[in-house]
């Protein structure tokens, strides 16, 4: 597969994926950078990479479990210190729904 | 180049001896270092918040209990800079972004705990590529950092600030993270050692994250020795990073000689695109290698030329998923525009605050796993990255340590690259290879083209710090490439 030449559109539905609130100029140049980068990558599909199976860790290793035992947790008024809005208990955001 | 002696220690190993004997007190030291931050750092642009109050209070801490005959740690008074992409407690924290701008965290690494536990002396936040994405330094969201050797030049990336504090002599050591190349090649550019650890042998937490199976935080210092006592600090195991490897913290090795020590060059990083000059300095380094009785010998790593176009699908699609966090909700920016919704929220808050090259590595990212293009793209880099491991665990069984350039040329001038993302990522090609592979690599100043540093990399099997420091450290005893400091830094007017 060669790499997809990308659309406007194309490039509009990444920054929605994206959550960025981008402007047509800046997807125009993004559409032109991310081609050039894609073009560059395709080289990849010429790798054999038969019965070869993805690196997930470097090094081969099992992550230790801890019990399942509460732990104090960060206090919350901590956690609201750095927030744009709250009301001392919780964050406050906008209409989600 | 002629300078006249600086009193001064300017290594750990030398500002130790001189504090234990009384010659110096940490509050002198830490002080300055902090004269000179205020004098140069206008110039330099090496840091983006600095702490006099908290610093001095800790130099005099450790100057009381000296006194008093108290045990004090092994880095007690020694002034550290902390890449901003690093949280410690109480110190705003930024990764070099607008998007957390005035952040304070509340909590430190563990990196910074074990440096403070250590008796260390936190002296500021220094300057880097935004969220750790860059090779130079210039995609910082507050100022571009100079390269102490040439204030045309970079200092790197995206540990730049990191590596110009301490060839200018702002801090005697410093944090950096290396996530492709990012503590190596600052390093490489500003005549230091750097090291990125093998994956997992440094706690991550309290790191910033950008690519999580690469990120490494790693030490920047004058010499081998100052880095392996940064490094013995640091390392180790820790509950709160599941990633983290059992192994003790590496010991420092002293003296040894490169005597029996089986060194491979691979071809692969010697030739079209490298700088004579950098091909000559390794050259030259690696007779010194064979002169001190190591063998040199050739070997493959056929799978370097896929390195960058792997480590910019995995690395950018990690940076997708790790930077989702900013949303303008708990911390940092949220836009002021009025929204109509949450959704709204996000997209205006993440597109003011973030810079142009993390948009660009997350929309990028994005791509790499979206649905129709994940296994072309993300799957089928992860097997290319199992090849490109395969290279390495193959060569180590015939050398103990590969030796490359860091980087195919020396420090690039500001604005040079900043047209050409792709020009700008092919800057890593020599240190990417080792990031991918999740191998221990460090870069050791090796000569000089025009009167800029030149840096040799060594890369080792996982877990092979101890043999590469001790390496460097021998290599260091027989050149004097990292004695060489740059011309005193012109304050700003």
């Amino acid at each position: 597969m060669s790499s997809p030449r990308l659309a406007l559109s194309d490039v509009a539905h990444l920054a929605r994926l994206s959550r960025l609130a981008l402007g047509p100029d800046e997807l125009a140049a993004l559409a032109h950078d991310l081609g050039a980068i894609l073009d560059y990558v395709a080289e990849l599909e010429t790798v054999d990479v038969t019965d070869v199976p993805p690196m997930v860790h470097p090094l081969p290793f099992d992550a230790p479990l801890r019990a399942d035992e509460a732990a104090p947790a960060l206090p919350r008024e901590v956690a609201l210190a750095a927030a744009p809005a709250h009301d001392d208990q919780a964050f406050l955001v906008p209409r989600v729904l | 180049m002629a300078t006249p002696p600086d009193p001064t220690p300017d290594t750990i190993v030398a500002a130790r001896a001189a504090l234990a004997s009384g010659a110096l007190t940490a509050e002198a030291l830490v002080a300055g270092c902090l004269d000179r931050i205020a004098r140069l750092d206008g110039t330099l642009g090496a840091f983006l918040a600095t702490d006099p109050e908290g610093a001095l209070a800790t130099a005099r801490d450790v100057d009381r209990r000296r006194a008093a005959g108290e045990p004090l740690g092994p880095l007690a008074g020694i002034p550290i800079a902390v890449k901003d992409q690093i949280c410690t407690r109480g110190l705003a924290t930024t990764a070099g972004s607008k998007i957390l701008a005035g952040w304070v965290p509340p909590y430190d690494a563990t990196a910074v705990a074990r440096l403070r536990a250590a008796d260390a002396v936190i002296i500021g936040k220094t300057n880097q590529d935004e969220f750790a994405m860059g090779s130079s330094n210039e995609s910082s969201a507050f100022r571009p950092a100079k390269n102490p050797w040439a204030l045309d030049r970079v200092p790197g990336g995206s540990s730049g600030g990191s590596a110009a504090a301490v060839a200018a002599g702002l801090a005697l050591g410093a944090l950096g993270t290396d996530t492709g190349g990012s503590v190596r090649q600052p390093a490489s550019f500003c005549g230091l050692v750097g090291i990125k650890p093998t994956y997992g042998r440094v706690s991550r937490y309290g790191a910033i994250a950008y690519a999580s199976s690469f990120d490494q935080i790693g030490p920047i210092a004058r010499t081998a020795e100052d880095a392996a006592l940064i490094l013995a600090v640091i390392a180790g195991q820790d509950p709160l990073d599941a990633t983290s490897l059992p192994t003790p913290a590496p010991l420092l090795p002293l003296g040894a000689s490169l005597g029996g020590l089986r060194v491979g060059v691979p071809a692969e990083y010697l030739g079209d695109g490298v700088s004579p000059a950098v091909q000559a300095a390794v050259r030259q380094a690696l007779a010194v290698f064979e002169d001190d009785g190591a063998t040199v010998v050739p070997v493959s790593l056929p799978h370097t030329r896929y390195a960058i176009a792997v480590y910019y699908l995995l690395a950018t699609a990690e940076a997708s998923s790790n930077l989702a966090r900013y949303d303008g909700l708990r911390y940092g920016h949220r836009t002021a525009t009025p929204v109509g919704d949450i959704a709204e929220l996000y997209a205006r808050t993440r597109a003011e605050g973030f810079g142009p090259e993390v948009r660009r590595r997350i929309v990028l990212g994005t791509f790499a796993l979206s649905a129709g293009y994940y296994d072309a793209y993300y799957e089928r880099a992860q097997r290319v990255r199992t090849l490109i491991r395969r290279d390495f665990d193959r060569a180590f069984a015939d050398v103990d340590v590969i030796a490359t350039p860091t980087s195919p040329y020396v420090a690039f001038a500001l604005g040079e690259k900043v047209a050409d993302p792709l020009a700008m990522y092919l800057a890593d090609v020599f240190t990417v290879p080792a990031s991918l592979a999740g191998v221990a690599a460090l870069s050791t100043p090796c000569g000089f083209e025009g009167g800029l540093p030149i840096g040799l990399q060594l890369i080792g099997p996982p877990l092979s710090e101890p043999r590469l420091l001790a390496a460097a450290d021998a290599y260091q005893r027989l050149t004097d490439h990292h004695l060489r400091r740059p011309a005193p830094t012109p304050e700003a007017a």
